[in-house]
């Protein structure tokens, strides 16, 4: 009984240590964000942070919107099967539109975000970390927290939202395609209810999660990569890490921001 | 006044003591070798002077300023008078050469591109890489490594050089000539050099003064013939190349006792 106690014990405080390093980290990168800003900032910081979101955003651009897309018809597809023996078809237009809006476009981005860029700063910050390069820009008196984490978490603020809002057109588009082909809805009539089913309250929670989202993926990415101890097998692990812990705190937030929402509206 | 004043400096991890109350004078523009085997505490000696890692006691001033109690402005202008080159070199492998030398010049100075364009030049020429600047890290040979590290500690002409294991894993012909390199830089820029090697050949060479560690503490500090005279029998067994009786280790004597006490039985 005492060992499970020490387990359950020394797991609590690995966790919370775990959190406390994310939060003194998020406090760290939101003081040095002024360098990595346009004009006011340093230049290089914001051409290194220009070059991120090229990578979080451009390189994304087409995995979100296959995967968007492919979303779309799925959604589309599983809600008409119910919805058609009820004759209520014109609700998979609300069901499609609202739920890319405000839940599956910023979900979806997210999780592609995670594998590829969290994964990424991990990978790229560990390997500093085992080649003493964090070291080498401490001694030059250069903080690798605004050296690194500033550029790479406002790429991320920016190319988030903006993927989310790309996944959302696309899963959009592809319940549009849905309906021409099963019900010969014509396009335009398709994007009116689009339009009156969605209102902007929508598209506002969906891009307060992305920026939710996109806080996780850079943070847990790079704290990964800071944390590494000891050679490259510890590299392969904290990207695996990097990985697991952002997609599950993303879907955590999700959960507890649609609760948010709901209970929001409701009262 | 010395540069670097070292006062019973104590380094525990997780309560295993690494230095053990180390005291040590490095004066202005002497080049100081601090020389031990494998595990004395050398490199971690040398973190410490670099503030990568803090004491549990003691205190290190440089320039006048407690490097272990003193704010973060006086850590930066601290360490704007340092250059280091890691045994690693740790360049930036995402930077071509030059770029890894103008890095310190474009964060910390004001100096135009073309100046900056100059300045780098003239460090890769001194360490003899003046047509290599285009080059990444990774297409560098070990030796021109080390040297592209030395370039660049160079870049902002510290007072303080500090070179650990500069020729580690070179053959003794380009280590040879590093050594040749650090005894030009110190006449050519007046500078302060702190080497940390085990290498006896290249230690004699290049020291004003020998500091020789063994368990964590100094065992003998002195001019280079006084540490060559010297008749601390740990000194002498470290100059002399004299191994440990391996056997006498009891994991080793408990491993490999019954074959070296009776090979008989195993004919």
């Amino acid at each position: 009984m005492a060992t499970v106690l020490e387990a359950v014990g020394r797991r609590t405080i690995s966790e919370l240590d775990y959190v406390g390093s994310l939060n003194i980290q998020l406090w760290a990168t939101l003081r040095a964000m002024g360098s990595a800003l346009p004009l006011v900032g340093n230049r290089y910081r914001w051409q290194a942070a220009v070059r991120q979101m090229l990578q979080i955003g451009v390189d994304a651009l087409p995995m979100v919107a296959l995967m968007a897309i492919c979303t779309g018809f799925i959604l589309a597809m599983q809600g008409a099967s119910e919805l058609r023996r009820f004759g209520a078809m014109h609700y998979v237009i609300d069901l499609v539109a609202v739920g890319f809006t405000r839940e599956l476009g910023p979900l979806l981005t997210a999780i592609a975000v995670s594998g590829r860029s969290g994964s990424s700063f991990a990978a790229e910050i560990g390997t500093m970390k085992v080649t003493e390069e964090l070291d080498s820009l401490r001694v030059m008196a250069l903080e690798p927290v605004e050296f690194l984490l500033a550029p790479k978490y406002l790429a991320a603020l920016i190319s988030v939202p903006c993927l989310s809002i790309i996944s959302n057109v696309c899963g959009i588009l592809a319940g549009g395609l849905f309906m021409f082909f099963s019900t010969r809805l014509d396009p335009l009539l398709y994007f009116r209810y689009v339009l009156d089913s969605i209102v902007l309250r929508d598209v506002i929670t969906g891009l307060i999660k992305s920026v939710a989202f996109a806080t996780i993926i850079a943070h847990v990415g790079c704290l990964e990569g800071f944390r590494v101890r000891g050679g490259p097998d510890s590299v392969g692990r904290s990207t695996t890490s990097a990985v697991v812990k952002s997609t599950f705190l993303v879907i955590v937030a999700d959960a507890v921001f649609t609760a948010i929402f709901y209970f929001t509206v409701k009262s | 006044m010395p540069i670097i004043s070292i006062r019973d400096l104590v380094v525990e991890y997780d309560g295993r003591r690494i230095l053990d109350g180390l005291s040590l004078d490095i004066e202005h523009g002497e080049t100081m070798v601090l020389l031990g085997g494998s595990g004395s505490g050398k490199s971690t000696l040398l973190r410490q002077i670099l503030t990568l890692e803090r004491p549990k006691s003691g205190s290190i001033t440089v320039k006048g300023i407690d490097i272990t109690r003193c704010s973060m402005t006086e850590l930066k202008a601290v360490r704007h008078s340092l250059g280091v080159a890691f045994q690693s070199a740790a360049l930036f492998n995402s930077l071509s050469v030059e770029d890894n030398v103008a890095l310190t010049l474009r964060e910390h100075t004001k100096l135009a591109p073309s100046i900056i364009d100059l300045v780098v030049w003239m460090k890769l020429a001194v360490v003899g890489l003046g047509d290599f600047g285009k080059l990444h890290p990774q297409e560098l040979s070990g030796g021109m490594k080390k040297r592209a590290a030395v370039a660049r500690a160079l870049a902002l002409e510290p007072e303080i050089l500090v070179l650990d294991e500069p020729s580690a894993g070179l053959d003794p012909i380009v280590a040879a000539e590093l050594d040749e390199l650090i005894l030009l830089l110190k006449e050519v820029f007046q500078m302060t050099v702190i080497v940390v090697t085990h290498e006896l050949p290249s230690a004699f060479r290049i020291a004003d003064r020998i500091a020789m560690l063994h368990n964590g503490r100094f065992i003998s500090i002195g001019t280079k013939d006084e540490v060559r005279t010297s008749q601390n029998p740990r000194v002498r067994q470290f100059l002399d190349r004299i191994p440990e009786d391996m056997t006498k280790t009891s994991a080793v004597a408990a491993y490999f006792g019954k074959y070296l006490q009776t090979p008989e039985t195993h004919t």
